[in-house]
């Protein structure tokens, strides 16, 4: 099943050249997601202010190339990550106390606090008008950024993969299980020996990574950074996406971004004005069916997908037979 | 000094009755209701109707605002929110989100998408002279008129038979329903108030805040400081926290107007870590 | 979990919901409008969306034999969207002309995309003077800060204003604003006593007018984006700053006419310069004023309108003139140095730096039939970008 996705996706690059752009900007969203995925869905914190990751990524990829201190897209892709990452050990210790609905706020206070710090010092960041004059030397030396969007969508899909795979293994192993039972019961789990805080720090840490790593890719996929990373709507958007996918199994993130970011280009392509509208209703609609209704309308599609998935992996052999669901 | 105390106080118990609806429902219900800044935008709406196109004199619209959004708030509840009581917070989260997208869009195809400003009596506009300082009309007006409902409120919730079951209700649903209280209605009851008070402090908040579409997700922000921070068992502590934080940010902006904002969300950040359940909550089995 | 499920469908509905491309007639000139629809600058998308819409309603669709189709996306002054949609609209949709841009971020973000593919970004609401150096391709027809600013600052100058405080928004315009008037009040003999920036979502003026009465000064010189003046006018009042002589003086965004009608009695005699008011007396505006209120149900047009009005009447001139040809280069020659009447007054294309030059007028707040007005005083020609041309 997981094979179709990623073929599909990869199909993409191929069938669908006229729309790489938004394409791209999905590719982002999804790995935004699934960083929060890391720690919403599997560690159990919620947070409203994982934009402050994704927007110190995001500048931190726009000063190192504006500035050409380090040219080459991709190592500035995992500097910026880094930088990120530190931020998010630095802030981890503030959630990991309080009610859910604490560590909401927190996590919304330090990411509006970053964009009131990143808008005070302007002459730095360009304020309120974004960081001007960015331009972005080739990937790797060879690949130029190009109008079409053709190369920065290459490059977040690879991104995404790689970071993915990443993931996958962090969750399925005896980490990533301790990170449930946390999520289940941290009493429980501190009383079988886990190190609940020092678990819950490291995941933070590296759903800041991924987070910052997603910011990076939109700073050089679209040569600007302004403060609009930092802001409420991009955190509460992103937590509206991971819920329509679905916490906790990887790929509600991929899938949430997707179908929401279609669904909002679709409805402002209908009306620019009030396509808001429409996606509220959809939202509400959502919710008032519930997704196990929903599930049970396309389980013909479902079978059908696992089918095909398994011709598919049959016919690559034996390495896949693991892989299926 | 004192007229920044003074406004600072005005704009805080403003906050209060816009949030302190928000701290009840999320408190008794276990409801993440977000779109409460649409309701709060509704009374706007429903004053700014009531008197510049109907005529009705402000003073009276207040408490017509106040049971306009009561009602829409009581049907809304047994409609609407009634299905949601037993979905994650998640879900709550994703459905009230639905809700303001689709109350700011069709404010904005209804009422058009500029500011709207109501027509405040003459006797409410400039200044009066106390203690020696000018001090406004109109924020005093909200002074008196939310101070008071403050007192009602409080009164109403350790005095009265209502206020003792909500109260019941709150601190362990299933021994007051086990009691014989009927939890369905307080709810009703509750989220009806609550909505009423969050359109009058929208009709009292339209002269100061500004009335447009987009009220609900510019202000849902400050609500929710508020809430977390004066946690949600009792009604002082979010009037607390939004005199604390109503001061702060007019103060924060008076002495370092370049750091504006940064001082309410510096606020809100240290207390949260310093009282992680908000600054005067009991410790809750949730 | 149904989540293979979902993701099956979905991946099979993005497929399928966009191989419907389709090819457009190749005499069809799209042009995209990028204007924020939604979010905090909305009443600029409304008002500007209305008059493109009138534009074309008493003009046609059809310009030197070609059919003119326009596209109108939502940015919601994200300037990350502006970029995005202005690539998606060259890319897919093959627009020959990209216009609107309500904010000065998603100007600059879009300018070097205009570089690249050679298309003419016509800017009909933004006011930032560098917009129109960053790209070659890019012609204004809304207005620069600084035109107004230098001329309120000589006015108040000549008319007894000595000390001043600036209150302005945090960002590039609100920049623009104050050093224009600050370096022309300078210059006139006048002092700026104090200069306090603050936030640009900024929900209450109270502690920052506060602090600038407390200054004692003669006149607040403002400047806020369209939408948040009356507002801020309303504040001052509340605090009684009316009473204490203190003006208001500055760019008309703060009397915007959006919203002027509904500050109340208080604000008469508040006096500003700007480019356009709904009360300009030329018969040309008072006609296009009653068409814009009726088709849009009462709604007064602005100075965001009349920017995109005239961007529309640029752009079939331009085509007129090019005989129909898209390509960038002849378009942009071919809109420099226009000149033509607009519902404002005179205006005219600057060869040089593309940018628009005007009238700008002195206006006092007046009870105009019942209405609120600004009823223009004083006048003057043919006003050029203060700023660039002090760079020359």
């Amino acid at each position: 099943m997981e094979i179709a996705f990623w073929l599909i996706a990869a199909a993409t690059i191929y069938f669908l050249p006229g729309r790489h752009l938004i394409l791209t900007e999905i590719a982002i969203l999804a790995l935004f997601a699934l960083s929060l995925d890391l720690i919403l869905g599997y560690a159990g914190i919620i947070s409203l202010g994982h934009a402050a990751f994704f927007g110190f990524g995001g500048y931190a990829a726009g000063l190192l190339a504006k500035h050409a201190l380090v040219t080459e897209p991709v190592l500035a892709l995992v500097l910026s990550g880094l930088a990120a990452a530190a931020l998010g050990f630095v802030t981890s210790f503030l959630v990991l106390r309080g009610s859910d609905l604490t560590r909401l706020m927190v996590t919304l206070g330090v990411a509006l606090v970053l964009r009131e710090i990143a808008n005070r010092y302007s002459e730095l960041t360009g304020g309120a008008d974004g960081l001007q004059g960015i331009t972005m030397a080739p990937l790797l030396g060879i690949f130029r950024f190009d109008l079409f969007g053709h190369t920065a969508y290459i490059y977040s899909l690879i991104v995404l993969f790689v970071l993915f795979v990443i993931a996958r293994r962090v969750v399925h192993s005896p980490f990533g299980l301790s990170l449930r039972s946390i999520k289940g019961n941290p009493l429980r789990a501190a009383a079988i020996g886990i190190p609940v805080d020092r678990r819950l720090i490291t995941i933070y840490t590296v759903a800041a990574f991924y987070a910052g790593v997603a910011g990076a890719l939109l700073t050089q996929t679209t040569a600007f950074a302004s403060l609009d990373v930092f802001s409420f709507d991009r955190s509460a958007d992103l937590l509206l996406v991971l819920i329509i996918g679905g916490t906790g199994y990887l790929y509600g993130g991929l899938v949430g971004a997707v179908a929401f970011k279609l669904m909002q280009d679709w409805l402002a392509h209908l009306t620019p004005q009030y396509w808001q509208f429409w996606l509220g209703l959809v939202l509400v609609a959502i919710v008032l069916i519930g997704r196990e209704r929903m599930g049970r309308w396309v389980s013909p599609l479902r079978i059908l997908g696992e089918r095909l998935s398994e011709r598919i992996a049959r016919l690559f052999g034996a390495a896949s037979g693991t892989e299926g669901r | 000094m004192l007229t920044i105390l003074f406004d600072g106080v005005a704009y805080g118990m403003l906050l209060f009755v816009l949030a302190c609806g928000l701290s009840v429902t999320l408190g008794l219900m276990n409801l993440i209701n977000l779109a409460h800044g649409a309701f709060a935008m509704a009374g706007g709406y429903v004053t700014v109707v009531l008197v510049n196109r109907m005529g009705v004199p402000f003073l009276a619209a207040l408490p017509l605002a106040f049971l306009v959004m009561a009602a829409l708030g009581a049907l809304l509840e047994r409609t609407l929110y009634v299905h949601v009581y037993a979905k994650s917070h998640l879900d709550q989260v994703l459905f009230t989100i639905g809700l303001v997208f689709m109350s700011v869009a069709a404010v904005d195809y209804v009422m058009g998408s500029s500011q709207q400003f109501v027509k405040i009596p003459q006797m409410l506009q400039g200044q009066v002279d106390l203690f020696g300082t000018g001090v406004g009309k109109y924020r005093l007006l909200i002074i008196v008129v939310c101070g008071l409902l403050t007192v009602a409120l409080q009164l109403a919730l350790t005095k009265t038979r209502f206020g003792s079951r909500l109260r019941a209700a709150v601190d362990d649903q299933r021994v007051a329903r086990g009691l014989g209280i009927n939890v369905n209605a307080v709810f009703a009851v509750t989220f009806a108030f609550g909505s009423g008070l969050a359109g009058l402090g929208g009709a009292l908040g339209a002269e100061i805040l500004g009335l447009d579409p987009i009220f609900p997700l510019k202000y849902m922000i400050y609500f929710l400081i508020v809430v977390t921070v004066g946690g949600t068992s009792s009604i002082t502590g979010p009037f607390l926290a939004s005199i604390l934080l109503g001061i702060g940010d007019v103060a924060g902006k008076y002495y370092a107007p370049k750091l504006g904002a940064f001082a309410i969300y510096t606020i809100m950040i240290v207390v949260l870590i310093w009282r992680p359940q908000g600054l005067f909550a009991r410790p809750t089995t949730r | 979990m149904s989540g293979n499920a979902i993701r099956t469908v979905l991946a099979a509905l993005a497929i399928g919901a966009f191989s419907a491309g389709g090819a457009f007639a190749q005499d069809t000139v799209k042009i995209g409008f990028i204007l924020p629809m939604t979010g905090q600058q909305q009443s600029t998308g409304k008002q500007i969306s209305a008059a493109v819409r009138l534009f074309m309603q008493q003009n046609g669709d059809m310009v030197a034999g070609k059919k003119i189709e326009v596209i109108i996306k939502d940015d919601g002054a994200v300037p990350d969207n502006s970029k995005r949609l202005a690539q998606e609209l060259i890319v897919n949709d093959k627009v020959s002309f990209l216009a609107g841009f309500g904010v000065t971020p998603a100007a600059l973000a879009v300018a070097p995309l205009a570089t690249e593919a050679k298309i003419p970004q016509v800017v009909t609401a933004a006011g930032t003077s560098i917009i129109t150096e960053r790209s070659p391709y890019i012609v204004r027809t809304s207005f620069t800060l600084a035109q107004s600013c230098v001329i309120i600052a000589d006015w108040a100058a000549k008319n007894g204003i000595k000390k001043v405080v600036s209150m302005v928004s945090d960002f590039a315009p609100g920049v623009d604003a104050e050093v224009s008037f600050k370096e022309q009040f300078t210059k006139a003999g006048g002092q700026v006593v104090e200069s306090i920036r603050f936030p640009l979502a900024n929900p209450d003026f109270a502690p920052f007018l506060q602090r600038a009465s407390d200054a004692k000064p003669d006149a607040i010189f403002v400047f806020v984006p369209s939408g948040q003046g009356a507002a801020f006018v309303k504040q001052f009042i509340e605090r009684g700053l009316d009473k204490t002589g203190i003006k208001i003086i500055g760019p008309g965004d703060v009397s915007d006419d959006d919203q002027v009608n509904g500050m109340g009695d208080q604000v008469i005699g508040t006096v500003t310069a700007h480019f356009y008011s709904a009360a300009h007396p030329s018969p040309m505006n008072k006609a296009w004023v009653e068409a814009f209120k009726k088709a849009n149900n009462g709604l007064r047009p602005n100075f965001m309108a009349v920017g995109g009005y005239d961007g529309m009447y640029l752009i079939y001139e331009a085509l007129k003139k090019t005989g129909g040809k898209t390509d960038g280069d002849s378009l942009i020659a071919a809109m420099k140095g226009m000149k033509w009447e607009s519902p404002r007054g005179p205006i005219s294309i600057d060869p040089e730096t593309r940018d628009i030059i005007q009238n700008i007028y002195i206006r006092k707040i007046e009870k105009v039939g019942g209405e609120l007005y600004n009823v223009e005083f004083a006048t003057f020609e043919a006003v050029k970008d203060p700023v660039k041309a002090a760079k020359k």
